[in-house]
């Protein structure tokens, strides 16, 4: 599996990140480094062999329904670069 | 297949399957805990984890596991098990995290249905195809500044159970039918409260259209549509601009696009170019969920009595029409207030008053059944008092109305305001010769052959006892003084 250009560019708006055009050859390179390294599992033969979704096995621990957090909007907001009232503001969004 | 399309080339069917979004009843969010109430000032119910803040880790709730699987059941649906969460990535001022924890490979549930009913009379069963957890967003306002959008992250969290159809419908009707059965299904559950005005429901629409026979063409999604009503809407709306598309030798392209009920027409939703490339991959912050079999099937023992069985029941038990009782089962209240009225008494009257004055009574007064001015009791007690011949039906229509205005009881009101049946002959047959005195043309009418004059004289007499005569000793009466009629 290779990436190209074309690709790279995708994934890289899909991430919001902007790259200058003399990024993206250095980019395939190590994506493409770094998938091969990855592919290399692969080889393992998995035939029969229920996949994994972490390290530890053992179920999800459930918490009860109750109310316990919250009611701290100044926190919440404390970050905001934009606010208008308790509400974030943002750059405004078009449909 | 009644309903299609007629293009140039002839007509075309339908083809809809729809995600509804439902928000879980819960008391705190999904992965915090949050509160959840709907209308709270703004940003007050978010937490460290809803508002996506670095290092914060989700725990799921144990009771909007138990809706989504209480869900599952009353669709009649398969319970996975061992379900999965994953990442769907995507930017939105509204998602904090960037991602939205759902569930893509590995749903809760899995295969079940629904079955709808038709204007018809004719039944279909529509395929669910799972239903899966997932965090809501919070809430974008475009509306209240010229430059700025406004996010209130309150909904930021909530679970929503998304519930993903078969693309086993083929008319608006159908859709409309399966949106109204799936709310209904819910709020009998107590998973979802089904309002779609404050957004606690929506639907996706996937709408393809196709010449009888062919296999399924390219399909559409709009996105986000808020009322039943505008579901119908937007399908054909989007089947009549993807029929134009391919008539004119075109090609329709999957797309999200959005409704405009303002103009009755879909368009395109550009900012969600990318929305199909959400780069799932498993939550790293989440075990599996691993459900304990016999928990399920508690919770199954535990489920109220669903619609469709109820329906059933009410017809076996009081005797009412399908038609009758499919209207009280759409909404559980409804169905209780007809139980507890019906109890005792004649169902069939029951039914015929509930149908009649008394839903007209709600309508014209624009109250529902759970904040009715007339309780089940006293409604009973109404019909009581037309049973006994305290009064006559007539009066009864009166006493209602005088039981909505005051929210007195039936008793009260006949009492008070001297509305008993008069059962009196003397009285009766001095109403009678007034009327006949006051009518010498009529009364010679009558005699000359016009027989449906009779009711005329019913009428007045009636009148003349400002609607209390009991009206078989009127009719009686009024045979013996001027005869009976021909007929």
């Amino acid at each position: 599996m290779s990436l190209d250009p074309a690709t790279v560019r995708r994934i890289a708006k899909l991430a919001r990140i902007r790259l200058a055009d003399d990024e993206v050859p250095r980019l395939e390179g190590e994506l493409n480094a770094i998938l091969g390294y990855v592919e290399q599992l692969s080889e393992v033969n998995v035939d029969g062999v229920q996949p994994l979704s972490g390290g530890a096995q053992m179920a999800m621990r459930l918490r009860e329904d109750a109310v316990t957090d919250g009611n701290y909007p100044d926190k919440i907001l404390a970050n905001a670069p934009d606010r208008i009232g308790n509400f974030f503001a943002v750059p405004k969004v078009v449909e | 297949m009644s309903y299609t399309i007629d293009g140039t080339t002839g007509p075309w069917e339908l083809v809809i399957g729809l995600e509804v979004h439902a928000q879980v009843i819960s008391k705190s969010k999904l992965f915090s805990g949050a509160a959840t109430d709907f209308g709270s000032e703004p940003n007050t119910q978010v937490s460290f984890v809803d508002a996506g803040f670095p290092g914060m880790l989700p725990v799921i709730n144990r009771e909007c596991v138990a809706q989504a699987v209480r869900t599952g059941l009353g669709l009649n649906a398969q319970i996975n098990l061992v379900s999965r969460f994953d990442r769907k990535n995507y930017f939105y001022a509204d998602l904090p995290q960037g991602y939205q924890i759902s569930q893509y490979e590995h749903p809760i549930v899995g295969m079940g249905t629904i079955d709808i009913e038709l204007e018809s009379g004719e039944t279909r069963s529509i395929g669910i195809t799972r239903l899966h957890l997932e965090q809501d967003a919070g809430k974008s306002m475009h509306d209240q500044h010229a430059s700025k959008s406004l996010i209130d992250l309150n909904r930021s969290g909530v679970a929503l159970m998304e519930i993903v159809s078969e693309p086993d419908m083929r008319t608006p009707e159908e859709a409309g039918a399966y949106i109204r059965k799936l709310r209904t299904i819910l709020r009998y559950l107590g998973t979802c409260d089904g309002n779609m005005d404050e957004g606690s429901m929506r639907a996706d629409v996937n709408v393809s259209v196709r010449k009888a026979g062919e296999a399924f063409r390219t399909r559409c999604e709009i996105k986000n549509v808020n009322s039943i009503r505008f579901v119908m809407q937007a399908i054909e709306a989007e089947a009549r601009r993807q029929v134009e598309i391919w008539e004119s030798g075109g090609e329709v392209t999957q797309e999200t696009r959005l409704f405009d009920p303002a103009r009755g027409e879909t368009r395109s939703m550009r900012s969600k170019e990318d929305a199909h490339d959400y780069r799932y991959f498993p939550e790293p912050d989440l075990l599996p969920l691993v459900l304990d079999e016999a928990w399920v099937a508690t919770l199954k023992t535990e489920l109220p009595e669903l619609p469709d069985a109820k329906r059933a029941r009410l017809m076996q038990d009081y005797g009412i029409s399908r038609y009758e009782s499919a209207i009280f089962v759409m909404e559980q209240v409804t169905a209780d207030f007809f139980e507890t009225v019906a109890t005792g008494r004649d169902a069939k009257q029951v039914a015929n008053w509930m149908l009649g004055d008394f839903f007209a009574a709600l309508n014209r007064t624009g109250r529902s059944i759970e904040n009715s001015p007339v309780s089940a009791a006293d409604l009973g007690a109404l019909l009581d008092l037309i049973k006994d011949g305290t009064i006559n039906g007539k009066i009864a229509k009166e006493v209602l109305e005088l039981m909505v205005e005051t929210g007195e009881a039936p008793g009260a009101i006949v009492e008070a305001r001297g509305l008993r049946q008069v059962t009196d002959t003397g009285a009766i047959d001095a109403a009678i010769d007034q009327v006949i005195a006051a009518n010498p043309d009529k009364l010679a009418e009558y005699k000359s052959g016009k027989d449906k004059l009779f009711g005329f004289f019913v009428g007045q007499v009636m009148k003349a006892m400002a609607g209390k005569g009991n009206p078989a000793l009127v009719n009686e009466a009024l045979k013996q003084k001027i005869g009976a009629p021909a007929a």
